[in-house]
């Protein structure tokens, strides 16, 4: 019930003020010299200190890469990116080991965010593994995690400590020649988050990871590698602010999630990468590649997505349900405004029988915005008593705004029952009269309907994030009406 | 004392529509109940549009102003906020919107307007505990969606119950009685009268007579082609139901 009034004094509070989050914190950057080729591989691999058989792994991925063409066959309309023009690694040149060792500046950043550290991520039950540009700077609550046998850390640092984890599941979920971004990604990725959770653990708190976008040029390639063991049990949170920029930005991260035997992952994303000026310029293109993988019996992986910010969205988490009574479920709200686009959805690929998915994708397109959800059901023909269910709802507001829903279906096994859904409305003028005469000006009354249209997906958020989606909403649409 | 409504020669249509409403003058004082009345196409809706803002229409010609000021120049919601409310006789449906939500994000707008300190969920839960009692009606109607599967009876109801949380000055009622069944309707007008007051002022915009055998007015208006043809006590209202409309539009 509180969230109401922060809404509210979000959109008052946004007013006027543009993008909330475009700061630059002044760091110096130790640098890759811009291009791609393979020097460029191996000054990152050695630049972290990696193994012989990883940088294999990226060179392999590399030479992959090399022979792909960037895919086309989505609605986007995307502006040729220069790869060699680019910069593969970047990062803040001390490697402080404590929060005492970390630059203040960096702490004031973290402060104008909100992001919960140290004390302040005590106080709000939040381990945080902060990523600043590509490495990971501080880590907390590792000693609490630690007890109970869980790892959350930096991907570096698993690399380091845990390799055989690493070499077991990475790159099992999304290999590297998936598609162009994944082998992009594969072979220049510069940090990331890892967690393990042991067999019949369950993570007492929500696992989070704040991204943040900074030196300039610096295509930031994420790898997140979760894994729940056996009857495991974890909720982790990803939330991204960006700074302002006047070019675009690549993003292109992988995330990998595999659920063994009777273990559920919740993965829950709040985006909010800089969308670019009115006109489009200087935006984000987020190009992700998330994916997970139901390993055993009655595991679960279920993914909630909050999609406000980038140029550019091009994203699908998907769950692969190979087990048997397997859950994947798909719970999405993406807003586009202005000049953004977005083409986002999931593949619900059902394997093992008496697989269960849900898809729940809200699509919100104002201004210029262009809002596609790509959807694929599969069920193969092991897959007996496979069940799917879908729902599609689009909201436009204005008249310039587009929404396309772009369902694939494919069914191999004459048991499955899928059911698809979808609906396109428009904020009504009678509504907005309603609200208006209850006293709520028309931002209060957007952010009011809006809410209300995404509440099948927020209410799957943790309670903090769903706060901080609320408020994203309401700031996103600031401007929409009228 | 200052009328809380004073019409004056108004003239309003449809943006780029012919006239419908063609020379209204009314003067609504605190504590007074007024009744419009007139057929279809008389033009009820359209004043009730006009004095609420209702987008798309204009206004050509006279005045409106409301407790000293011209309320024309206030936005719908500025209108909201200074104490003018209307009980829609088609309520909205707003899906995923609890309604006590939402009630409470109405109650601190207008209150914000008041200049009073908004109320936290505790403080709200009590006072619609106590607006609850008052007009002897359930708590069944907050748990749910904005207006959403609400039968006929229910919305007016709702209505009504925003009403007594709100407090206005100048309360609308556009068509309250319409689509309700006698029970209803009982239920309804037993809520309108709780909310009488000597600082306020009600104006019922209404098709039918029997709407007023529940809630008295002090006045009776009858509207026919945009104009007001004849006012009176409450006695006019029988005398309507006998004759009829034709014989007054007659009268004009």
């Amino acid at each position: 019930m509180s969230m109401s009034v922060d809404t509210l004094e979000t959109v008052r509070a946004a007013t006027g003020d543009g993008y909330k989050y475009g700061f630059v914190t002044d760091i110096e950057a130790d640098e890759a010299p811009p291009g791609l080729n393979e020097d460029t591989v191996r000054f990152i691999s050695a630049k972290k200190g990696e193994p012989a058989w990883l940088l294999e792994w990226r060179i392999k991925a590399f030479r992959r890469w090399e022979t792909m063409t960037a895919p086309n066959w989505s609605k986007l309309a995307i502006a040729p990116i220069d790869y060699q023009g680019s910069t593969y690694y970047s990062a803040p040149k001390q490697g402080p080991k404590s929060l005492d060792e970390v630059d203040p500046e960096l702490l004031k950043t973290y402060e104008k965010l909100g992001i919960p550290l140290g004390e302040r991520a005590a106080l709000a039950g939040i381990a945080v593994d902060a990523v600043f540009d590509s490495v990971s700077v501080a880590t907390t609550f590792k000693d609490t995690l630690a007890d109970m046998g869980i790892i959350f850390c930096s991907f570096g640092e698993a690399v380091r400590e845990h390799p055989d984890l690493i070499k077991k599941y990475l790159g099992s979920v999304v290999p590297p020649g998936d598609n162009f971004f994944s082998a992009l990604n594969s072979a220049v990725f510069s940090d990331g988050s890892f967690a393990y959770i042991p067999p019949g653990v369950r993570c007492p708190m929500e696992l989070s990871t704040y991204f943040r976008i900074n030196a300039a040029k610096s295509g930031q390639f994420e790898r997140t590698l979760l894994i729940a063991d056996k009857g495991a049990y974890v909720s982790y949170l990803e939330g991204c602010t960006a700074p302002q920029r006047d070019e675009h930005q690549l993003h292109a991260a992988v995330v990998e999630l595999i659920a063994l035997e009777d273990a559920e992952i919740k993965y829950s994303t709040v985006q909010n990468w800089y969308p670019g000026d009115a006109e489009g310029r200087g935006g984000i293109y987020n190009f992700v590649t998330k994916r997970g993988a139901c390993r055993g019996d009655r595991a679960k992986i279920a993914w909630t997505q909050v999609e406000t910010g980038s140029a550019i969205t091009w994203k699908y988490p998907s769950c692969l349900l190979e087990g048997d009574n397997s859950v994947g479920e798909f719970y999405s709200v993406a807003i586009t405004n202005n000049r953004q686009q977005a083409d986002t959805g999931t593949k619900m690929i059902h394997l093992g029988r008496n697989t269960r998915s849900t898809v729940v994708s809200k699509g919100i397109s104002a201004g210029r915005g262009q809002n596609t959800y790509r959807g694929l059901v599969k069920v193969m023909p092991k897959a007996d008593g496979a069940r799917n269910y879908t729902q599609c709802d689009s909201l436009l507001i204005g008249k310039s705004c587009g929404a396309h829903t772009v369902p694939y279906i494919d069914v191999r096994t004459p048991t499955a029952r899928v059911e698809h859904e979808a609906t396109t409305s428009k904020i009504s003028e009678d509504q907005l009269l309603y609200c208006q005469q209850r006293g709520l000006t028309q931002e209060e009354a957007v952010s009011l309907i809006v809410n209300g249209f995404c509440k099948d997906v927020l209410k799957e958020l943790p309670m903090e994030f769903a706060v901080e989606a609320q408020k994203l909403l309401a700031v996103s649409l600031e401007g929409s009406v009228g | 004392m200052t009328a809380i409504l004073e019409i004056d020669n108004l003239h309003a249509r449809l943006v780029g529509g012919r006239e419908i409403v063609k020379g209204v003058s009314l003067v609504v004082n605190p504590g007074e109940v007024h009744a419009i009345m007139g057929p279809n196409g008389a033009g009820k809706s359209t004043l009730s549009s006009v004095l609420v803002g209702k987008p798309g229409y204009e206004v050509t010609q006279g005045s409106v102003t409301y407790m000293g000021r011209d309320l024309l120049a206030l936005a719908a919601d500025e209108r909201a906020r200074a104490g003018v409310f209307l009980a829609f006789q088609y309520p909205v449906e707003i899906p995923g919107v609890n309604n006590m939500y939402f009630l409470r994000a109405a109650l601190n707008a207008v209150r914000r307007g008041r200049g009073e300190p908004e109320l936290d969920a505790a403080q709200c839960l009590k006072a619609v505990k106590a607006k609850l009692k008052l007009l002897d009606i359930g708590d069944d109607l907050l748990k749910r969606s904005v207006n959403v599967g609400f039968s006929g009876g229910e919305k007016k109801r709702n209505e009504i119950f925003q009403m007594a949380m709100l407090e206005p000055n100048l309360a609308i009622l556009d068509e309250t009685d319409s689509g309700l069944d006698i029970d209803a309707l009982r239920a309804v007008s037993n809520g309108v009268n709780q909310l009488r007051d000597p600082n306020r002022a009600i104006v019922m915009i209404t098709h039918y007579q029997r709407l007023l055998d529940y809630i008295e007015p002090d006045f009776v208006h009858v509207l026919s082609e945009g104009r007001i043809v004849a006012s009176g006590d409450k006695t006019m209202a029988a005398e309507l139901e006998q004759s009829g409309y034709a014989a007054f539009g007659k009268a004009a």
